[in-house]
């Protein structure tokens, strides 16, 4: 059948299986958004107030489901407003495909208004782009662009469409959506020799990050853990694979990890790190990170493998086809002594821990738990607050915290967990700072527009934490530009003003019946928790340092 | 200590807008050093193919390499060692017609077979094919004369026998 460009755009979409899209329109989509106006039944179109949170949310529906997301901006600022949205997804591996549009073909290359080079400026942060000039083509670079989003190592594809594109006509086939190559398993060659060193291990230790998550491997992980009697430490980026009650369970690992999961990896004679690149947020110092162990590494991205700690054995497989190929191979087997040294090591990480009363940010937190439902989904911005959600809060199915953690973008959470109701139809929770909520509130709108069932933690420290910390530990307390104390902003208000229902607390006693009131509110809801503007996150390792650097308290 | 080496690359490439920008982009951004680099379109013409020269160790062209493959646009990386490559570059040289010098220029010429293509009162162009190396030795040799100006293609190689690299798709 004949169709307008921007029709075969969206049939191409809607015939992907995408259900729902965010953006925002200009003149350069304008055609588009005729097409999404035409569609509107078998297509969802959410507005959101910046093409930044239409990028986030559009992330956060690919993280909590698994599927492409799907974003569309205007050309010039729309698609550059995108940029961020784009980064933050490449570097934590998001399959996202972002539509722009441009100016017609003929226009190209002489800075017409609003003309910008985007696939010039997101080369370095796409997994691939396109220009599309040629109607002919259109249809067949929307199938791909979600083929190569979602395949393999997962990321962003970016398709700019001419104008002309989009107004002209051709014929359409509809296709069914494209299943991408399934991913391999790693061959047998490395996995007896990944198999003889985990039996001969004594200390070994499994290490899940972000590519662990992509590949669904929760069941596999513990299979193994239990098999060869290991604990199990998570990236920042896996947090939530492994539900946080599974035994041998330590939780996260690096820079702000726990202190029995950071110490054990540096006394393990066996990591097997699974779908981990070793960021140095996690190992600090990269040339004296385990260097006495051994590492078994899987990755579906075969440039992880030879990037940073070099590996005894590098298997190159998707983590969880490759687990399921690796456990006929492994010998069950106890470990009593390396089991009762990690229990010495939580049992150090229990003495030390942190149990004040009144609004700490723990407490906050565990009382969030009270509230957690295994389907609801976790978003955070990024500072401190991201810290304490990822070492406090409590998971039971993956999929179910999203951060980000390669970027670290603040201003992240808020489009993160409006994407992530859309995806999953379930609350939700969105744990942030008061300087990364003044960069998105204003998508706030978005949620009480939607009726999103959207519950807002707003720690308040009056500072921006994370940077105030570092301040503090080494810059001498030259707290340069990092106190917010003197905004007068009414974040109660404010939210009203949205159309959302808030609270500000500042005991634990008003914060118990104000989760409640938030939770049970099927609108947005924002808790403002009063938290004191010294509140360090613990443990620390000092950038740059290595693992035996770990400040567990200050003043230890 | 990590040893240095000299790799030769070819990359056979999808002939689209910006591919050479996208495999540029990829050196750039994870700095990797490039002596030389060629382009040219190939037997087929939906494919372009690259030659890349480039030092490091075996790590930095295993990292090399797995990046390429991320790129969609890339179809097939080869590596060629020296012994199983033929591989040739082209120089043009343009030297000072100098009445002392010209003697020993022409005989230089004649001995690396290079050939005059344009001879006037000031000047003498000439233009060599052949191994890098031996280029590299000519110039040398030129040095001790009055250089103008030296323009390089940058090296090519294919492989001996009768592999073809459309047909290879992994290193
Ligand atoms: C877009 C962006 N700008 C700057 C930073 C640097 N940064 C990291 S954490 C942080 C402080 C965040 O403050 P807040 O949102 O109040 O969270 P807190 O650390 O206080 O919990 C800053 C400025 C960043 N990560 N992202
Ligand atoms: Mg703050």
């Amino acid at each position: 059948m004949v169709l307008k460009g921007a029709d075969i755009l969206v049939r191409s979409l809607i015939d992907q299986g995408c259900e729902v899209v965010f953006g925002y329109p200009g003149g350069s989509v304008i055609d588009i958004y005729d097409s999404l106006y035409r569609y509107q039944d078998e297509i969802t179109h959410i507005l959101t107030s910046h093409e930044q949170h239409a990028a986030h949310a559009a992330d956060g529906y690919a993280r909590a489901t698994g599927k492409v997301g799907v974003c569309i901006a205007t050309s010039g600022p729309g698609c550059t407003n995108l940029v961020t949205g784009i980064a933050t997804a490449f570097l934590d591996s998001v399959p996202l495909v972002a539509i722009t549009g441009n100016v017609a073909t003929a226009n190209i290359g002489t800075d017409g208004f609003q003309e910008i080079d985007i696939t010039g400026i997101t080369l370095p942060i796409t997994k691939h782009n396109y220009f599309v000039s040629d109607i002919s083509e259109l249809a067949d670079v929307v199938r791909e662009a979600f083929e190569i989003a979602s395949s393999d190592r997962p990321g962003p594809v970016l398709v700019d469409i001419a104008k002309d594109v989009q107004v002209d006509r051709y014929d359409y086939q509809r296709r069914n959506p494209v299943v991408p190559d399934p991913r391999e398993a790693a061959g047998d060659e490395g996995l007896a020799q990944a198999a003889t060193i985990i039996n001969n291990a004594k200390r070994p230790f499994i290490y899940v990050g972000g590519g662990a998550l992509a590949s669904e491997a929760t069941k596999e992980v513990i299979a193994l853990s239990e098999a060869i009697d290991a604990p199990i430490g998570n990236s920042l980026m896996a947090t939530s694979l492994i539900p946080s009650d599974t035994p041998r369970f330590l939780g996260l690992e690096g820079m702000h990890g726990h202190y029995s999961s950071t110490m054990a990896i540096k006394e393990a004679d066996c990591i097997i790190a699974l779908g981990a690149r070793f960021n140095d947020r996690s190992t600090g110092d990269r040339t004296k990170f385990a260097r006495k162990a051994k590492v078994v590494r899987i990755d579906i991205d075969e440039s992880e493998l030879s990037k940073t700690v070099s590996g005894k054995v590098d298997l190159h497989g998707d983590v969880k086809l490759t687990l399921q190929r690796l456990y006929p191979l492994i010998k069950p087997q106890e470990r009593p002594d390396w089991a009762a040294r990690i229990a010495e090591l939580k049992e150090f990480e229990a003495e030390n821990a942190d149990v004040r009363e009144g609004m700490t940010p723990k407490n906050v937190m565990l009382a969030v738990n009270e509230h957690l439902e295994p389907e609801m989904t976790v978003t955070t911005d990024v500072g401190q607050h991201q810290m304490w959600a990822a070492q406090y809060l409590r998971f039971a199915r993956p999929r179910t915290f999203l951060t980000s953690g390669g970027l670290g973008t603040m201003g992240f959470g808020m489009g993160a967990a409006i994407g992530a109701h859309f995806g999953t139809n379930k609350r939700s929770v969105l744990v942030i700072g008061d300087g990364g909520f003044a960069m998105c509130l204003n998508d706030l709108a978005t949620a009480v527009t939607n009726k999103v069932p959207l519950t807002v933690i707003l720690l308040n420290n009056s500072v921006l934490g994370m940077v105030r910390q570092w301040q503090r530990l080494f810059y001498e307390e030259r707290f340069s530009n990092t106190t917010l104390d003197k905004r007068v902003t009414d974040y109660v208000a404010l939210a009203k003003a949205f159309g959302a229902g808030a609270q500000r607390v500042t005991t634990t006693d008003e914060l118990g019946p104000a989760l409640e009131e938030a939770f049970a509110s099927d609108t947005p809801y924002l808790v403002e928790c009063v938290i004191d503007k010294d509140e360090l996150v613990m443990p620390m390792l000092p950038p740059g340092g290595t693992l035996d650097d770990i400040i567990v308290r200050l003043g230890d | 200590m990590i040893s240095m080496n000299r790799y030769t690359l070819a990359i056979l490439v999808r002939n689209q807008f910006g591919v050479l920008n996208r495999v540029t982009s990829m050196f750039r951004r994870r700095r990797f050093n490039i002596n030389c680099l060629t382009v040219s379109e190939t037997e087929d013409t939906a494919y372009s193919r690259i030659t890349v020269l480039f030092e490091g160790d075996d790590n930095h062209k295993r990292q090399l390499v797995s990046q390429l493959y991320k790129l969609p646009d890339v179809v097939s990386v080869r590596e060629f060692e020296r012994e199983e490559t033929v591989s040739s570059e082209l120089l043009l040289i343009k030297m000072a017609n100098v009445h002392d010098d010209r003697e020993e220029i022409l005989d230089a010429a004649n001995a690396f077979d290079a050939q005059i293509m344009d001879y006037s009162r000031e000047s003498i162009v000439m233009q060599m094919t052949g191994e890098s190396r031996r280029i590299d030795d000519f110039i040398e040799l030129m040095r001790d004369f009055e250089i103008l100006e030296i323009c390089r293609t940058g090296v090519v190689s294919l492989e001996r026998g009768s592999s073809v690299m459309r047909n290879v798709t992994k290193l």
